[in-house]
């Protein structure tokens, strides 16, 4: 049986429509199609044992998943990602596969970036009030939690932002907060809708670029 | 991807599923080929990626270089309302394509009640309902599947529909229409030629007409179409292509799972079925062939369970052969294996027991009849002793759920057949005390009534339909007869039975009602979150459709019926025999002790028989 391993992959295109729980049977398939035997775990109702790090909601894209899993053999590790792909639906690609040396845990910081689309109003403008949004001290928004609708200050799950206007777009690049507590880019969209609807746009999508740790160090 | 539906996507239900985009998906380059084929299937995507022949057809279409064939399903109500607020229309899930700029429309139509989807699509796709009102060669639109065996209420909407099974008629079909549009003729010269293949049915080449009592006095063809169109089939299944790397949704669906086909045709002859008459001949095929076809597809798709399909599994000669082949791969790669449609007459305690290594399930039986007079009227083989056995077997070995499947309003049925349904659920119950090996784990008998419905090309299909009283009489009668807390009596209402049977018995004169139900907002009406009795009965009214006509009313021997001139092989004789038998209470052999020369076998090539 293999240690445990590490998958790092892009799921883009038609691929991010694609959701966390339909993913993981998609995954479990493309390992037996690529010939690869994951490990499952033992009991009545066994099932394979991937783990996959921090879910991707339904329409955002990213170039930076991590899976962990468990293969019944030792594969060679660097033709993994090239057969392993070729057995993914169109979107999913494999990048690389190791044997991981840190824990999930130390992941700390999400580098993402964003498309905020504005059909009627003028990009430039809205760049420079989105940075000045941004550049606040507190931004106290009303989302679900697990006790109901309360209360939350995202400021602080976000590190940086930058804001370049585009045509008929700003795009966004922003360092926001993966763990402990987890920032949906969403909630940047959802913030303006909130506080400053002059400034919501049309529509957002998100793409996680990627990973680092508490120290901002790419981590792997 | 088109930005209006990037737009929509996150906001609808379970969007993978209109996206496309999965593993063996068929992707061609637009520009080499001649002709785009839509391949819709009028309802869902989780119930049409689930369907056999869609995939089927789906690959042997796209083995033509010439051609591009892609899928199309009709969206849940939410994507259905975000659609059109956007001006999103019908479109392809391979290429994105709207469906408005394809050459071909074909529909695989399984049921009745995906008739509205059917206009539906076309509508959301931007095309005129009717044949008529569509006078250039593209686009063409064509429908095959079970709906083609009566094409008549949607005889109205479709250039032309093919009858039995499509492997190499469809092929044929577009191939023509490739020659037509390289040829440049008009859909009058196309529909001429293509009434000469055989299965092809183009109803604009019959005039029908009635008399005054509303029934057909005369079903004409021109242009030399055939006055009979034969149903097409193969002969030999072994030889006819198969896909193996069938396209593996990303998202759940309804059957996630490799299908194997064991045979086309079932032995039997239940007098109720029409499956069982109109896919007759019987043929199977060979084990090592369905062996070598499972594992190819379960390592082409990385599946984790097979199913068996057929009518009638048990059937299958070489089952043990078969599974055998089958577990020696599955087994040891936890793949599991399971047989859907098991009898309860030769439910063999060997398979069921290998199968318990790899997948345990409930116990189905489709009993149909309350009593052995009325199974035997039916012509269905099951027998009290046969069920009990089954059970009891079952129930030893730790199973301890029953499911019961009847129907009510078969002719010639009683009050005391009725009775004899509760009756047998209590045996069960008592079987299950005697033989159950752990009584804590409790027993779940359910029982179901569906209303009986006539079907067309079948033994039963001059039959009336009960009224929607009577059948809730009988539900009422059986449900105060059900008193044992272990059993659950469940009944479908027979609205939607009633709609069917008004659906499949009736003639072009019922087209106007189907539209005028869409047109009252009528969509997947396969669903009873959509379904709407009263419109239907409103539409049936304001289009003169008379309901008794077509559901309640008992049609003559030597009355034409609608669907006449479509010949599925089954001759109308053999079907009146089996009628008359009905009303005499008798069984007919079973096909595999004595052929009972139903006709079915004229339609067999190359030598081979039926059922070898
Ligand atoms: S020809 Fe004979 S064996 Fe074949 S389906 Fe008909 S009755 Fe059965």
């Amino acid at each position: 049986m293999s240690e445990k391993l590490r998958l790092r992959f892009e799921k883009t295109g038609r691929a991010v429509y694609i959701s966390h729980l339909d993913l993981m049977h998609t995954m479990q398939r493309a390992f037996n199609r690529a010939g690869y035997r994951l490990k499952y775990s033992e009991g009545f109702n066994p099932h394979p044992q991937i783990a996959i790090a921090l879910p991707l909601s339904v329409g955002a894209a990213s170039r930076c998943e991590i899976m962990d899993f468990k293969l019944l053999e030792d594969p060679d590790l660097a033709e993994l990602p090239a057969r392993l792909t070729a057995a993914m639906p169109e979107g999913v690609r494999v990048l690389e596969a190791y044997e991981p040396s840190r824990k999930v845990a130390e992941l700390k910081w999400l580098r993402v970036e964003g498309l905020f689309e504005y059909d009627e109003r003028d990009a430039g403008e809205m760049a420079a009030a989105l940075a000045d949004f941004f550049r606040q001290e507190q931004i106290v928004i009303t989302k679900k939690t697990k006790r109901g609708m309360g209360e939350t200050d995202i400021r602080p799950a976000i590190r940086e932002s930058l804001f370049t206007p585009g045509d008929k777009l700003v795009n966004i690049t922003a360092t926001i907060s993966a763990q402990e507590p987890t920032l949906n880019p969403e909630l940047l969209a959802e913030a303006l809708r909130q506080l400053r609807p002059e400034l919501a746009p049309d529509f957002a999508k998100f793409t996680r670029l990627e990973t680092y740790d508490a120290e901002m160090e790419i981590y792997r | 991807m088109d930005k209006r539906l990037e737009r929509i996507l996150p906001r609808v239900q379970k969007p993978a599923r209109y996206t496309g985009g999965e593993y063996n998906q068929i992707i061609k380059d637009k520009e080499q080929v001649e002709l785009r084929l839509a391949f819709c299937f009028p309802d869902t995507y989780e119930i049409g990626m689930s369907n056999l022949g869609m995939s089927i057809l789906y690959h042997t279409m796209n083995s033509l270089p010439f051609l591009w064939c892609e899928r199309v399903y009709a969206p849940w109500g939410d994507m259905y309302e975000e659609m059109k607020k956007a001006g999103i229309p019908l479109y392809a899930l391979e290429s994105g394509d709207p469906v408005s700029q394809f050459d071909s429309l074909a529909f695989s139509i399984g049921y009745e009640m995906a008739y509205t989807t059917v206009l539906d699509m076309l509508d959301m796709a931007g095309i005129p309902l009717r044949s008529a009102d569509r006078p250039g060669l593209l686009p063409l639109i064509w429908a095959g599947g079970t709906a083609a065996v009566n094409a008549e209420p949607m005889a109205p909407f479709m250039d032309l529909f093919v009858v039995g099974e499509g492997e190499e008629v469809d092929n044929e079909v577009m191939t023509l229409l490739r020659d037509a549009k390289r040829g440049g003729w008009s859909k009058q010269e196309f529909l001429v030629k293509a009434a000469q293949i055989q299965g092809v049915y183009v109803p604009s080449l019959y005039e029908v007409q009635y008399h005054e009592d509303g029934t057909i006095a005369a079903v004409t063809p021109r242009d030399g179409a055939p006055a009979r169109v034969t149903k097409r089939i193969i002969s030999d299944l072994d030889k006819v292509p198969f896909p193996t790397a069938p396209i593996v949704p990303s998202t759940e669906v309804v059957h996630d799972r490799v299908s194997l086909e064991l045979f086309r045709g079932c032995p039997r002859g239940c007098r109720f079925c029409q499956a069982g008459h109109v896919y007759r001949p019987l043929r199977a095929k060979k084990p090592e062939t369905l062996i070598r076809q499972g594992i190819e597809s379960l390592e082409n798709t990385g599946h984790e369970d097979v199913t068996l399909l057929s009518l009638s599994t048990s059937d299958y000669r070489q089952l043990p052969a078969l599974c055998d082949g089958l577990l020696e791969y599955c087994e040891p790669r936890s793949i599991g294996l399971s047989l859907p449609s098991l009898r309860a007459d030769n439910f063999s305690m060997e398979i069921m027991q290998r199968l318990q290594k790899v997948r345990k399930s409930g116990l189905t039986f489709a009993v149909e009849g309350g009593s052995q007079r009325l199974r035997d009227a039916v012509n269905k083989n099951v027998t009290e002793e046969d069920v009990l056995h089954t059970c009891s077997i079952a129930f030893a070995g730790g199973w301890n759920t029953v499911k019961l499947y009847y129907m009510l309003g078969l002719p010639t049925e009683t009050d005391e057949d009725i009775l004899g349904i509760a009756e047998m659920a209590n045996q069960i119950l008592h079987c299950w005390r005697v033989n159950a090996k752990n009584k804590n784990r409790g027993v779940k008998i359910t029982v179901s009534t569906s209303c009986f419905i006539p079907k067309p090309q079948s033994p039963f299909q001059w039959e009336a339909q009960i009224s929607l009283e009577e059948y809730l009489r009988r539900v009422n009668l059986l449900r105060s007869a059900i008193t044992a807390r272990n059993v659950t009596y469940n009944w479908h209402d027979a609205e939607t039975s009633l709609i069917e049977a008004v659906l499949s018995k009736g003639d072009r004169r019922v087209a106007d009602a189907i539209e005028e139900v869409w047109r009252q907002g009528g969509r997947l009406d396969a669903w009873t979150d959509y379904f709407s009795f009263q419109r239907w009965m409103d539409a049936f009214k304001t289009c003169g459709v008379d309901v008794d006509f077509y559901a309640h009313r008992e049609a003559g021997k030597d009355e034409i019926l609608p669907w006449d001139h479509i010949d599925v092989g089954v001759r109308k004789a053999h079907l009146w025999h089996e009628r008359e038998m009905c009303y005499k209470s008798k069984l007919s052999p079973d096909c595999r002790h004595q052929c009972s020369a139903c006709g079915a076998a004229k339609l067999l090539e190359g030598g081979i028989k039926c059922d070898e």
